[in-house]
């Protein structure tokens, strides 16, 4: 048989799929008819620069063969050995039994009778079911369309996510700049045209693009970065790890201790106002407050200047080069790396990372923000863009079958009232009850931040049963081997996972359900667009391109599609055409081409033919860079849709309460005065887990543990074995592929390691077994093992306390939040001690 | 004619290893015979990845090379095996034949780049063949080039002065890897990692000011390469000479010169380098 080409798009790209005889023989970026693309052009400094023809990949999703097929798929819907419905449930025993396969209709039977027994007799609130932060590409099955749809008819306790990947710039930088409708982050429109015109320097400060990759944009950022080194624009990275960017780009390194990353943006401060180098013009028109900060940094109330002296002792760089940073920063046109998407940075989920995001933003206030070559930018963003063609991403509710009202002709709503938040779960379901301020994603307004909750909500039953998809909590989230102890909890009566591979967590169920990929079913989705928070997401890519996700081999083993799995299930319970209207996942998929923009540039079934319609920027094109406007006293002309003084008489000014960017917040002052640890203005504050805490006495060296370079965060790891073959990523030693972690020849010596050592990490919450990285990437004091293990294997199966040798570092990471007010992860604020793992 | 040549130029490299899983994902359980069998599941590595990391904290520096196959115009794996086992095309691929090849692990020795690989079930020698079985079908290049997004690996025919890969050839200045070896591959490096010295200056009568715009100049008898700290009161001397002993001399107004003797071959990173105002005796 020839071999048959299929369109697909995954979380990290496009991608054709080559299937022979039934079989995937190939997987490669999106191949397209020249024809169908038309670069733009951005002209700087007498040169045109232009992309490649091409989409580009992530890294891992060139071994997206492998993972199809892998060893680790879940193939057959499986019960717990010593799981009885109608006898013994043995809770205490998830983590620790085997399982065996059964039928679809048994797997089906037990969940369907399980939701009923558990709702009838304690009322809908005692299922709550939750997603992974994140699912297989495409509009329909993706976990807030299929999952939310199905879950939203039958009235559930949703969980709210935290914030996770944005944390300080959520909840501190809105309060300097407002974008609270994108969680944070500032618009990144024609950024790329901005710093090839002007920049003249880029700041990275705790952002590894070449790393993170815009989260979905395949590596089509960085030709961007090779043009602006190429163009002699001057960098630096501010980083405790020497990150794959900085080591691509050769820049200027500063390494700055876990945590201190404030003391050290306040010192650039202090030179800019000692020296006078900053613009006065600016900070007078455009912010407000800005004489309570300088008062603060110029120590007239605490005695205490924050002088570069002041910061080498807190943050161990030397004084000298941040003294260096701030006047090179000054006298340049300099872009702060520090944000937008991807670039949220790893110093953004520490204790008081809201100080942080916030100085960042008032950092580039003070040479004037928005001005040419003045900018918050990721790098990694903000290519010449095509906004008039309105296509739906994952977050729009437009893109869902859970919520448009455009696709379905019945939204269902979930009548549950009582809410469950990520971080505290395991603490809901072993000692409730738990407090905590905020919706999770607060998009909306500052007061969503303060709004507060308790689990179990007056009224409600706590959760008897527990419905989850995807398994990748115990290496993301923080403090987890609390997971591992709440599915052991009795209160649990019953728990499903519903995956396509075994994941940290699969292996704590009842019942596991086998879901197949996106190549083994039929959806709709835009390359690297969530819309939503993250709107014009693909400004990532250097094209637009909408993809017919095309069912390219029957699902594998017994997996089918999640619509269908739901869509089995509603039937068993009684509301299939409800939630089906009818529809197969085609059917889903036709009906959001259809309220798309794309019916009037290309039909059905030519979309459908070729698999992918490519939105070209316009000949006329016309930049209008981010935040230029607000600089200029413009009202707002990006294509910017979730500002929601856009096109008001309020167009000029920024999301805050003042419309000014707030050296002293309003909305701070206005919602927690008195919040010494959120203040309203940024101060640095010692770590509650940092290099100066007691606990440092015993645990004395600082993990940090970013976002991974080689897997989409728990997707590809540990179930894509060619993975295994890169250093960088794992170190397959006596036929187990271990977790790097690195560490300073420095430390490894007071130890006694040397690379490709054996080691366990630990520390009072847990113990990790990692191999050694020897390296003089990493600063002294700090180890270095990136978040997001694909899997979890405790040396003990079952017990939470067990050393697990699968790489969750995420287990030794604290539970505490950001601060008494800000309810983010901190998992950068981590002491642990290392030692030779000897078995 | 076509000859086909790839230039890799290592200062695009970013490391993100798209090509290297390119490559598996077009070889593994592939057979492309008779270009090549299919690679085993693991084991293998038809295009490495090799990471330089050099220097000291914090002036640490991070290079990738890329090592596919060199396609040598020279190529001992060819004479290496009786019979035509191993064969150089027209268009300059080396090709080893997985069935004539059978048995001759002596094909893997051969190579002193170390790119070929024993398939031991199949008792083959395997190796990139810059994906000649996609180039005959009419592709215009390797998996691992198409999956480049930094235009790192450049691929084309050399005999067209038309093409990217010539224009690259003329406009960049390029070697061969270990050019030692003398085989004259098709692949070509620009920017490969040369010896460097760095450090930093600081002044230890005010440690708190970088020491900006020192001279400095690195002598190796009348041979002397010069540079001034930057900002931050650092500096780098590049491209020195392999094996060559240097004297690094420097000379900051008002404090006292010093001369530090470099014999090492390999790379160095000083350190903070203290230099007393004069009057204050030399450290």
């Amino acid at each position: 048989m020839p071999t048959q080409s299929f369109t697909s798009c995954t979380n990290c790209g496009p991608i054709t799929v080559d299937v022979k005889d039934g079989r995937v023989v190939r997987v490669r970026p999106l191949v397209m008819e020249d024809g169908d693309l038309k670069p733009w052009t951005i002209k700087a400094g007498g040169k045109s620069y232009s992309p490649p023809k091409k989409v580009t990949l992530a890294p891992y999703v060139h071994a997206e063969r492998n993972r199809l097929y892998s060893e680790d798929r879940i193939r057959y819907p499986m019960r717990r050995v010593d799981f009885d419905p109608r006898g013994d449930r043995n809770p205490q025993n998830r983590g620790k039994s085997g399982y065996v396969r059964i039928s679809w209709d048994e797997a089906l039977d037990i969940v369907a009778s399980e939701i009923k027994r558990v709702q009838g007799r304690y009322g809908p609130s005692a299922l709550a079911a939750m997603t992974s932060s994140h699912h297989n590409w495409g509009l329909v099955g993706y976990k807030m369309s299929a999952f939310s749809r199905f879950f939203n008819f039958l009235g559930y306790t949703q969980v709210f996510d935290n914030p996770d990947s944005w944390e300080g710039w959520h909840w501190g930088a809105t309060h300097c700049y407002g974008f609270t409708w994108r969680l944070g982050m500032p618009e990144p429109y024609d950024m790329l045209e901005d710093a090839l015109q002007h920049a003249q320097m880029i700041v990275f400060w705790s952002n590894d693009p070449d790393t993170t990759r815009a989260v979905y944009d395949g590596s089509d950022a960085a030709i961007w970065r090779q043009w602006l080194k190429d163009k002699g624009v001057a960098m630096a990275f501010i980083d405790p790890f020497y990150n794959y960017t900085a080591a691509a780009m050769k820049g200027k390194w500063l390494a700055p201790r876990p945590g201190t990353d404030a003391a050290v943006a306040l010192a650039i401060a202090h030179v800019w106002i000692s020296e006078g180098t900053y613009d006065k013009q600016y900070v007078a028109d455009r912010t407000i407050g800005f004489d309570e900060f300088r008062d603060y940094v110029l120590g007239v109330k605490d005695g205490l200047p924050k002088t570069a002296a002041w910061a080498e002792a807190e943050s161990a760089v030397p004084a000298r080069k941040i003294t260096a940073l701030a006047r090179e920063w000054a006298s340049k046109r300099t872009v702060l790396s520090a944000g937008c998407r991807g670039g949220e940075g790893g110093a953004c989920r520490a204790a008081y990372a809201t100080e942080w995001a916030r100085l960042m933003v008032l950092l580039q206030a003070m040479q004037g923000l928005g001005n040419p070559g003045i900018s918050i930018w990721g790098t990694s963003m903000g290519a010449p863009w095509n906004s008039k063609v309105w296509f739906p991403g994952y977050g729009d509710l437009e893109g869902r079958i859970a919520t448009s009202t455009k696709v379905a002709r019945k939204i269902p709503e979930n009548k549950v009232q009582q809410k469950l938040y990520r971080l505290t779960l395991p603490d809901a379901i072993l000692e409730p009850p738990v407090h905590w301020k905020g919706v999770g994603f607060c998009n909306k307004n500052f007061d969503q931040q303060f709004i507060p909750f308790t689990y179990p909500m007056e009224g409600c039953s706590e959760v008897r049963m527990f419905y989850r998809y995807g398994g990748s909590f115990l290496s993301t989230m923080t403090d987890t081997s609390k997971w591992v102890r709440m599915y052991q909890s009795p209160k649990l009566e019953f728990v499903v996972n519903q995956d396509c591979w075994w994941s940290t967590e699969t292996a704590h169920a009842d019942i596991i359900l086998p879901a197949c990929t996106s190549l083994e079913r039929d959806d709709i989705g835009e390359f690297g667009e969530p819309g939503g928070q993250t709107k014009g997401g693909s400004s990532g890519c250097n094209y637009r391109v909408v993809v017919r996700l095309k069912k390219a081999i029957e699902p594998l083993w017994e997996s089918k599609s999640d619509y269908q799995i739901f869509t089995d299930l509603a039937e068993k319970l009684g509301f299939k055409e409800d939630y089906t209207e009818g529809n197969t996942d085609l059917d889903w998929a036709r009906k959001f081409f259809e309220i798309s923009d794309l019916p009037k540039y290309i039909s059905w079934e030519e979309f459908d033919r070729k698999g992918y319609y490519v939105i070209n920027v316009p000949e006329d094109y016309k930049s209008t860079p981010a935040l230029r406007w607000f600089a200029e006293g413009r009202p707002c002309d990006t294509p910017d849709p979730n500002n929601f003084k856009r096109a008001t008489a309020k167009a000029n000014e920024l999301g805050t309460e003042s419309g000014k960017i707030e050296f002293a917040s309003e909305s701070l002052r206005r919602l927690a005065p008195e919040d010494e640890e959120r203040p309203v203005s940024p101060r640095y504050i010692r770590s509650w887990e940092g290099h100066r805490s007691e606990a440092a006495k015993i645990y004395p060296l600082q993990l940090m543990s970013p976002h991974p370079r080689f897997s989409f965060h728990t997707h590809y790891d540990g179930h894509t074995a060619w993975l295994n073959d890169l250093p960088a990523h794992r170190i397959v030693r006596d036929g187990h592929a271990w977790w790097p972690a690195r560490l300073h020849p420095e430390d490894a010596t007071a130890r006694d390691i040397r690379s490709g050592d054996i080691v366990r990490l630990y520390n009072d919450r847990a113990s990790v077994l990692c191999i050694a990285q020897v390296t003089e990437r990493v600063r002294p004091g700090v180890v270095h093992s990136y978040a997001s293990s694909g899997k979890y294997e405790p040396l003990q199966p079952g017990n939470s306390r067990s050393p697990d040798r699968a790489g969750c570092v995420a287990m030794l990471t604290p539970g505490r939040q950001l601060s008494q007010n800000a309810a983010g992860m901190a998992s950068n604020s981590c002491l642990i001690d290392v030692e030779k793992w000897v078995g | 004619m076509t000859t086909y040549a790839m230039v890799v130029d290592v200062t695009r490299c970013t490391g993100c290893h798209n090509c290297f899983l390119a490559c598996r994902d077009e070889h593994v359980g592939n057979d492309h015979r008779p270009i090549a069998a299919a690679q085993p599941e693991g084991g293998q590595t038809w295009l490495e990845l090799l990471e330089h990391e050099r220097g000291k904290f914090p002036r640490v520096r991070v290079d990738y090379v890329p090592l596919p196959c060199q396609q040598c115009r020279d190529a001992p794996c060819v004479t290496s095996a009786a019979g035509g086992a191993v064969y150089r095309r027209p268009d300059g691929i080396v090709v080893i034949d997985p069935d004539r090849a059978k048995g001759h692990p002596e094909i893997v020795a051969s190579c002193p780049y170390r790119v070929i690989h024993w398939n031991a079930a199949e008792e083959i020698a395997q190796k990139c063949t810059f994906c000649a079985h996609l180039l005959d079908q009419g592709w215009d290049e390797p998996r691992c080039v198409e999956a480049c997004p930094t235009e790192a690996l450049v691929f084309g025919d050399a005999d067209d002065p038309t093409s990217k890969v010539s224009q690259i050839l003329k406009s960049k200045a390029t070697e061969a890897l270990h050019a030692e070896f003398g085989l004259t591959p098709a692949v070509r490096y620009h920017g490969l990692p040369q010896r460097f010295v760095s450090g930093e200056i600081a002044f230890a009568d005010r440690l708190n000011d970088p020491a900006v715009n020192v001279r400095l100049s690195l002598r190796n008898g009348t041979n002397a390469h010069e540079c001034l700290t930057d900002p931050y009161g650092d500096f780098v001397f590049e491209g020195l000479e392999a094996g060559a002993s240097y004297v690094l001399h420097i000379l900051a107004p008002g404090y006292g010169a010093r001369e530090i003797g470099i014999g090492a071959h390999h790379d160095v990173d000083l350190g903070t380098i203290l230099l007393e105002p004069n009057g204050v005796g030399a450290a």
